[in-house]
């Protein structure tokens, strides 16, 4: 029996702190994900390996549900499309009972495929074509209307209809965080969006059923939440007094954080993210203190992405090679690039080794495997004397990877879903160069 | 040496072993506990960086162990002092550091399971008696704070100087400030300020005046066990005190009982205090631990790390009363003579 | 491969150079490749040893070996 072989290194000793210490403190291995080992699914799928746990998903979907449900009494989840998108994803929430928030005519047939009924599905976004309002009417979606000319776009697209289009009307206000989102739905301070409501009233043409708001991304104040629907609230009472119109619902977006940390953050993002249930006291504090009668409370509807999605995601890759840089840094080549981790972009993402190490450890650049300059995942990590060959694990990246991914250099690998029992399931197959060309046409004078 | 024999044994463990030109408190709180007529202690350093000097004070600090920066967040914190707890039988931990306060605060129900007392400002408290809040915090509580705004764009800088007036003091959101006189002073100020440490910016009403400090500890019930204020004689060019003298003044010692009222402040403090031609006390700034000078208090008879020790292992403290006036400190640079097999031992092993 | 003379290592794998003042921590394998160095032992033995003892290909301790050098050069240590 040969020893366990590590490769030989020094590392120089400063002021500043050794990176690990003492035998307790090495990366720890993950060796199974939803107890399938790791090794087993590179085998049978690849490397890399998007995978997802469906228990995971449930479970945080059902968290969300609680931390507002328990808080307040009628409360409906809109999965966000754009966040993942992949079918199985998205017929997991709705299995759970989450409707759907789509943002383009795409994301709106889609959620249509996966059994959405038309009035279970927020139809947001700046950029709605008119084919986009006519198939939205067709299908009794709420369209949310995001600005002017799309709100006289659907007047003209209303005119003659049997059924009056539902809306609801998106708006941005000053929640007390920077920078403030300003640019999608109608301004509340300066007015815009009380004329707005007065013009879909006085129209005629349109059914006003609900109000929307989303602030930002990865807020990380519950409070913004608590004054956004204070004044979201104070804006529904206003149109039920002066336009004896009552708001069904008050939609609060998404923008919830997950605990994968953001890149320049002090403190890991496990430590300060505020739970869940943070937001939704804020939320349901000032929804129930804004004067409704009891019986008239507005259903609250949530367009959770990230919350539910980041930490059911994993993406497994393999060291290609090892090298070293002029000045002497140490580098990783992977598998998988920006190109697949879009996110690597703003988060430090948590990365883990799926075998023992010794507690060595060497600051190391990781870099994709594409021959381009942006490709880096990471300016520094500490990670074990990986060897090619050797495969990582990284953790929560199931939001915006599954959808901002790029057909850049690669082609995208293949996706599984852990079911609740542990089986793998692929839910979207690894590109083939068929798959990618399929759409080309080449002039016959190129042939 | 009868009576030391007849002492209970206790391990403490202690940050802030960074007594450089711009000093953290953990030597002088270890001199400080190190005067206890309670226990037979044996004192822990933690360290964050290899060249710390009090990991070099052998007779002050028995063993030293590195802990993961704060930035590493409370489990990697967690895993380590379950570490250090089985080598050594640390009862007690005073850290010294307001940055890593926000991780030993949240992990003390872990601590105490362990069995590690601390003696802590809830994590309210600290986000209260932060530089932002400070102005909510002095209105919620009557204590005179200067006037301030946060400024998010440097367009906002002339508003704010016509409401807090010439000269204006920006402040960074963590570090730094500037006295600014002029719009176009305070336009480059912004731009530093800002690139280096982001906004908001803070822009406070300029206090001129007598700087003072005062150290007290609160028992988290609203008394004061012990304060001790202290005018600097002299500062380093990074502020920092290099002598100072206690004073006695009750508009002081009640200024610091009204703020552990207020705020049922538990464990030590320090308050930056700026006393106006007028009179009028302000409140500049709150930090959350004892300040670098700690030692003086034990030195002026009102030891509040020993106090703390106490606190933290539910013993009765009696309210301190009265200490000598005039007491001064006058803060000496020493080079300790260590070897390179030393520095090794903690640079790569985190322990020494 | 060949050390500067002046350079101390100790059982615990570290390594110091007394004339930058610099101190290194080796991990055991790299400690042991400077001990055997030191001794005098030439770099083919030491490879041919580490290959018998150790789970490693031979093609993989090329390039590793590599690396030490470069790194050793990379501070220094080399005459």
């Amino acid at each position: 029996m040969k020893l366990p072989y590590e490769r030989p290194t020094l590392r120089k000793l400063t002021a500043g702190m050794p990176n690990k210490f003492g035998p307790r403190a090495g990366a720890r291995a993950v060796t199974a994900l939803d107890g399938v080992a790791v090794a087993e699914l590179v085998a049978r799928f690849g490397s890399p390996l998007f995978v997802l746990s469906e228990r995971q998903l449930r479970r945080s979907y059902q968290a969300a549900v609680r931390a507002f449900g328990t808080r307040y009494p009628r409360v409906q989840l809109a999965w966000s499309y754009k966040t993942n998108y992949l079918n199985a994803v998205c017929r997991v929430f709705h299995q759970e009972g989450a409707w759907a928030e789509v943002v383009s005519g795409m994301e709106l047939e889609k959620a249509l495929g996966n059994g959405v009924p038309g009035p279970h599905i927020l139809f947001n976004g700046p950029g709605k074509r008119r084919a986009d309002l006519e198939r939205a009417c067709e299908v009794d979606a709420v369209i949310h209307l995001d600005n002017a000319d799309e709100l006289h776009l659907l007047l003209d697209v209303a005119a003659g209809r049997a059924r009056r289009p539902r809306v609801a009307l998106r708006v941005n206000l000053d929640a007390g965080i920077v920078p403030q989102w300003d640019r999608f739905g109608f301004n509340l301070e300066n007015g815009e969006a009380w004329q707005a409501l007065g013009r879909v009233a006085c129209s005629g043409r349109l059914a006003l059923v609900g109000l929307h708001c989303h602030i930002g991304t990865y807020v990380l104040q519950p409070a913004a939440y608590g004054a956004a629907a204070t004044k979201l609230a104070a804006l529904a009472r206003r149109c039920a007094q002066e336009l004896h119109t009552a708001v069904h619902y008050l939609d609060l977006g998404g923008g919830f954080p997950s605990t994968n940390t953001l890149k320049g953050a002090y403190l890991p993002a496990t430590d300060t993210v505020p739970p869940l249930d943070d937001y939704a006291e804020a939320v349901a504090g000032a929804l129930l203190g804004a004067g409704f009668p009891p019986d008239e409370l507005p259903l609250l509807v949530l367009e959770a992405g990230r919350a539910l999605v980041d930490e059911a995601g994993s993406l497994i890759g393999t060291v290609l090679a090892n090298k070293r840089l002029a000045d002497g840094r140490r580098a990783t080549i992977l598998d998988f690039g920006v190109n697949l981790l879009f996110t690597s972009f703003w988060y430090d993402h948590h990365i883990s080794p799926t075998r023992e190490f010794s507690t060595a450890a060497e600051p190391t650049v990781l870099y994709g495997p594409l021959c381009m300059n942006i490709d880096m995942l990471r300016e520094s990590i500490a990670l074990p004397l990986l060897a090619p060959g050797d495969i990582v694990v990284v953790h929560k990246v199931g939001a915006y990877n599954m959808s901002q991914w790029q057909q850049f250099i690669n082609l995208r690998p293949n996706v599984v879903l852990i079911d609740q029992a542990g089986q793998p399931h692929v839910i979207r197959a690894a590109e083939t160069l068929e798959y990618l060309q399929q759409l080309e046409a080449v002039p016959a004078h190129l042939l | 040496m009868l009576l030391s024999a007849t002492r209970p044994r206790l391990t403490v463990a202690v940050t802030g072993l960074n007594a450089t030109d711009s000093p953290g408190p953990g030597v002088a709180v270890i001199r400080a506990l190190r005067e206890t007529v309670d226990f037979d202690l044996r004192v822990i350093g933690l360290s964050y960086e290899a060249l710390e000097p009090g990991i070099y004070l052998r007779d002050m600090v028995d063993r030293t162990y590195q802990l993961p920066y704060p930035s590493a967040g409370t489990a990697a914190l967690l895993e380590r002092l379950q570490y250090i707890k089985e080598q050594e039988d640390v009862a007690v931990l005073i850290p010294n550091f307001d940055a890593e306060l926000f991780n030993f605060i949240k992990l003390e129900p872990q601590l105490r399971a362990l069995g590690i007392r601390t003696f802590l400002p809830t994590l309210a408290q600290l986000e209260a008696r932060d530089k932002l809040n400070l102005p909510a915090f002095g209105a919620a509580h009557g204590l005179h704070v200067p006037a301030s705004r946060p400024l998010l764009h440097a367009g906002e800088l002339l508003a704010a100087a016509e409401e807090l007036g010439w000269p204006l003091v920006l402040k960074g959101r963590y570090y730094d400030a500037a006295v600014v006189h002029s719009l176009v002073q305070a336009e480059q100020a912004f731009g530093r300020l800002a690139g280096q440490w982001g906004v908001p910016l803070i822009a406070q009403q300029f206090v001129a005046g007598q700087e003072i400090n005062i150290a007290g500890l609160g028992d988290g019930h609203g008394r004061a066990l012990s304060v001790v204020p202290m005018r600097k004689l002299t500062i380093t060019d990074k502020g920092k005190a290099w002598a100072g003298i206690t004073l006695e003044d009750e508009a002081l010692l009640a200024l610091a009982r009204r703020f552990a009222e207020a705020t049922k402040w538990r464990g030590g403090f320090e308050l930056e205090i700026m006393r106006a031609a007028t009179g009028e006390l302000f409140i500049m700034e709150i930090n959350p631990r004892f300040p670098a000078w700690i030692y003086l208090t034990a030195a002026a008879g009102q030891n509040q790390p020993a106090a703390l020790l106490r606190l933290a292992l539910d013993l009765p403290v009696p309210m301190m009363d009265g200490y000598a006036v005039g007491k001064m400190f006058v803060r000496y640079a020493w080079d300790l003579i260590t070897d390179h097999t030393q520095f090794q031992q903690v640079a790569a092993l985190g322990e020494l | 491969m060949k050390l500067k003379k002046n350079i101390a290592t100790s059982e615990a794998g570290f390594v110091f150079n007394p004339a930058t003042g610099d101190s290194f921590a080796a991990n055991p394998l790299a400690a042991d490749i400077l001990a055997r160095t030191k001794a005098g032992q030439e770099a083919a033995a030491i490879k041919a040893d580490i290959l018998e003892h150790y789970d490693v290909a031979p093609g993989q301790l090329e390039k590793d070996w590599d690396d030490l050098l470069a790194q050793l050069r990379e501070f220094n240590l080399l005459d």
